[in-house]
């Protein structure tokens, strides 16, 4: 298929409808709303469902529902809209069931702004909801990857029967970009949805459920949710390295928008002969960890720069990926400011002077974090 | 000399055969049996889903022998129309008590009625929280003492209690709504009319329906099942006042 020029938001729902999704429950709000007056339209095209919910609390709950048919389902928001659905996430999480969706992350907290940041991080990434649980998270930077990754994102929610979210931001659901989709959508073959409540018709009754009062047996299903994102970690982790090479001794990370500024500085560094590496994390949970550490440790790395749109979030998580190896700096903006490749360059510039061991605190915007001690999870 | 046996009253095929957790007295059971034997004789079981809420019926799926899905708290309208939307092939009902449906539910009730979507929703009324422990209900009655109004429902400070299908059927959208109430046999005969009447009219696709049934909480409300039975005729019905408030063929009209 030809390449067309599209509005991420627009992008995003034809791909979702590519990939198989004929619903769409939603409730307005910027800067997304997009995907719903494109899906207005194109649902009925398809045969399918558009149906404009009383609240993000009711979308939540119907994808809840929905999913529970085993048909394809998936729902988009922006931040303060993810909140709301956080409820209906962590039951569908518990009960097993696969969904998808999409936040087309703005400003926060609170009401915040309605222009692009990263900062519900830790919200996609550290469950979100109640409970013991995990989302599988994808990362796009371009529409092109959105488009992507949001057909993928359906197939990976049918693997492990878990909600999988899409996480761009105001950029992206609002910038241009000619996508290509593809003419036929293949992806691997899926076990059969045995567990759809579909009548029971010659068979016993299905039941679609997150009690658990036992404590044993709750206990033992959480353990069963945590095998399952173990699996995610080895089967599932993604990045994408850019300008690495052993002439490089700052290695970025940064993801999304984000990362694309980075490109940007990373190109005119090299003009001045400075070079600079990006890791790119494509999977935000399950984070590429051992593709991260083994770049962090090759000899020429001195240090590692982590920007991103928010205060530092998944700094939270290279630190401690890093362990100590290696200092990890920061530079962000948040809150709708979309830092400049200038500004970021300034940044690179300045840690390229100070070459030293990075001793003394750094100033400013940016600060100088040591990895705090973890303990790794024990199953 | 050949016996001669004539099965005359038997468990519905859509109940199953298990022991309840409901404590003596309660009417839940009777409610869930209406039901069961609304979805026997309009032969629904095989593509019936319910939909749980949470409450003393949350485990509603241990008890009837169809599909059965568990929402959130309140959810169970909303949760009905996302799988009503994808499969309206189906049948969908929830089951929902009056903290469920009447207070952290109110949105999604009003607002799945308002759509018309071709579900039923079973709403059970004891005018209090029967699983937390008895605490006050947006149906508590005035002056009714409840574990966090132990001086009684203060109408000054708590308002009065709901009249949800009061409420409902000032919604222009067509739909059924009837109250019944299942404390003498009389009244349960009636209540399951408006339980087959209302799964009748989703089965055509006709239009969204509503059965709030009256039931009785004699461990939270402290009495005896006998006295509990007599409060819902003397207390309960005077507020809540029976019948059917809206039908897309008739308009109100009483129960026969």
């Amino acid at each position: 298929m030809a390449k067309v020029l599209m509005k991420g938001n627009e992008a995003i729902a034809e791909a979702a409808i590519r990939a198989g999704a004929n619903n769409y429950f939603c409730y307005p709000i910027t800067p997304q709303s997009e995907v719903a007056e494109y899906l207005s339209k194109r649902m009925p095209e398809v045969g399918g469902v558009f149906l404009q919910a009383e609240s993000e609390v009711a979308v939540g709950n119907m994808l809840f529902g929905a999913a529970s048919t085993g048909k394809r389902v998936f729902t988009s928001s922006s931040s303060p809209g993810i909140s709301l659905m956080q409820e209906a996430i962590s039951y569908i999480a518990g009960a097993e069931l696969p969904a998808v969706i999409v936040n087309i992350m703005r400003g926060g907290p609170g009401l915040g702004g309605i222009l692009p940041a990263q900062s519900d991080y830790f919200q996609a990434t550290k469950g979100g909801g109640h409970g013991d649980y995990r989302l599988l998270v994808l990362a796009p930077s371009t529409i092109q990857e959105a488009v992507d990754l949001t057909m993928e994102a359906f197939y990976l929610a049918d693997k492990y029967r878990n909600p999988v979210m899409v996480i761009a931001d105001g950029m992206i659901g609002q910038m241009m970009e000619p996508v290509e989709f593809p003419e036929k959508h293949e992806e691997p073959d899926l076990p059969a949805k045995d567990w759809a409540a579909t009548g029971a018709k010659g068979r016993d009754p299905v039941i679609i459920k997150s009690l658990f009062l036992d404590p044993v047996a709750l206990e033992k299903h959480c353990f069963k949710l945590y095998a399952k994102y173990e699996r995610m970690k080895a089967e599932e982790s993604r990045c994408e390295l850019y300008n690495v090479s052993d002439k490089c001794d700052i290695l970025l990370v940064s993801y999304g928008t984000m990362a694309r500024i980075c490109q940007t500085a990373i190109d005119e560094l090299k003009r001045d002969g400075i070079e600079v590496g990006l890791f790119r994390p494509i999977t935000v949970f399950p984070y590429p960890e051992d593709q991260l550490l083994a770049e962090v440790t090759k000899k020429n790395i001195k240090r590692v720069l982590t920007i991103e749109m928010s205060t530092g979030q998944m700094l939270e998580d290279v630190q401690k990926i890093v362990a100590g190896r290696r200092p990890v700096e920061f530079f962000g903006h948040t809150g709708g400011v979309v830092p400049l490749p200038e500004e970021v360059i300034e940044r690179i510039k300045k840690l390229v002077v100070k070459r030293a061991p990075a001793r003394k605190p750094a100033s400013g915007r940016s600060k100088t974090r040591t990895a705090a001690k973890t303990k790794k999870k024990k199953a | 000399m050949e016996a001669q046996e004539t099965t005359i009253f038997q468990r519905p095929v859509s109940l199953r055969e298990t022991v309840t957790h409901y404590c003596p007295g309660c009417t839940h059971g009777v409610i869930h049996r209406l039901v069961a034997e609304v979805l026997d004789e309009l032969n629904l079981r095989e593509r019936t889903c319910g939909v749980a809420p949470v409450g003393c019926s949350v485990f509603a799926y241990n008890y009837f022998n169809c599909d059965f899905l568990e929402a959130a708290h309140g959810r169970a309208p909303a949760f009905a129309t996302g799988f009503k939307r994808l499969r309206p092939d189906m049948i969908v009902f929830t089951y929902q008590g009056d903290g469920d449906l009447a207070s952290i539910g109110t949105n999604e009730i009003i607002h799945a009625a308002n759509r018309g979507e071709k579900i039923t929703t079973i709403f059970v009324n004891n005018a209090i929280y029967g699983m937390t422990g008895g605490q006050m209900a947006p149906t508590t009655l005035p002056g009714q003492p409840s574990t966090t109004c132990p001086m009684g429902r203060d109408t000054a400070t708590a308002g009065f209690p709901i009249r949800v299908v009061e409420m409902l059927s000032t919604l222009v959208t067509p739909s059924y709504l009837a109250r019944v109430s299942v404390h003498t046999p009389t009244h349960t005969i009636k209540a399951k009319r408006a339980i087959k009447q209302a799964f009748q009219y989703q089965a055509a696709g006709r239009c969204f329906s509503l059965v709030e049934v009256l039931s009785t909480c004699p461990t939270n409300w402290g009495k005896t099942p006998d006295e509990s039975t007599k409060w819902v005729e003397e207390q309960m019905v005077p507020y809540y006042p029976l019948g059917v408030y809206k039908d897309p063929e008739t308009g109100r009209r009483e129960v026969r």
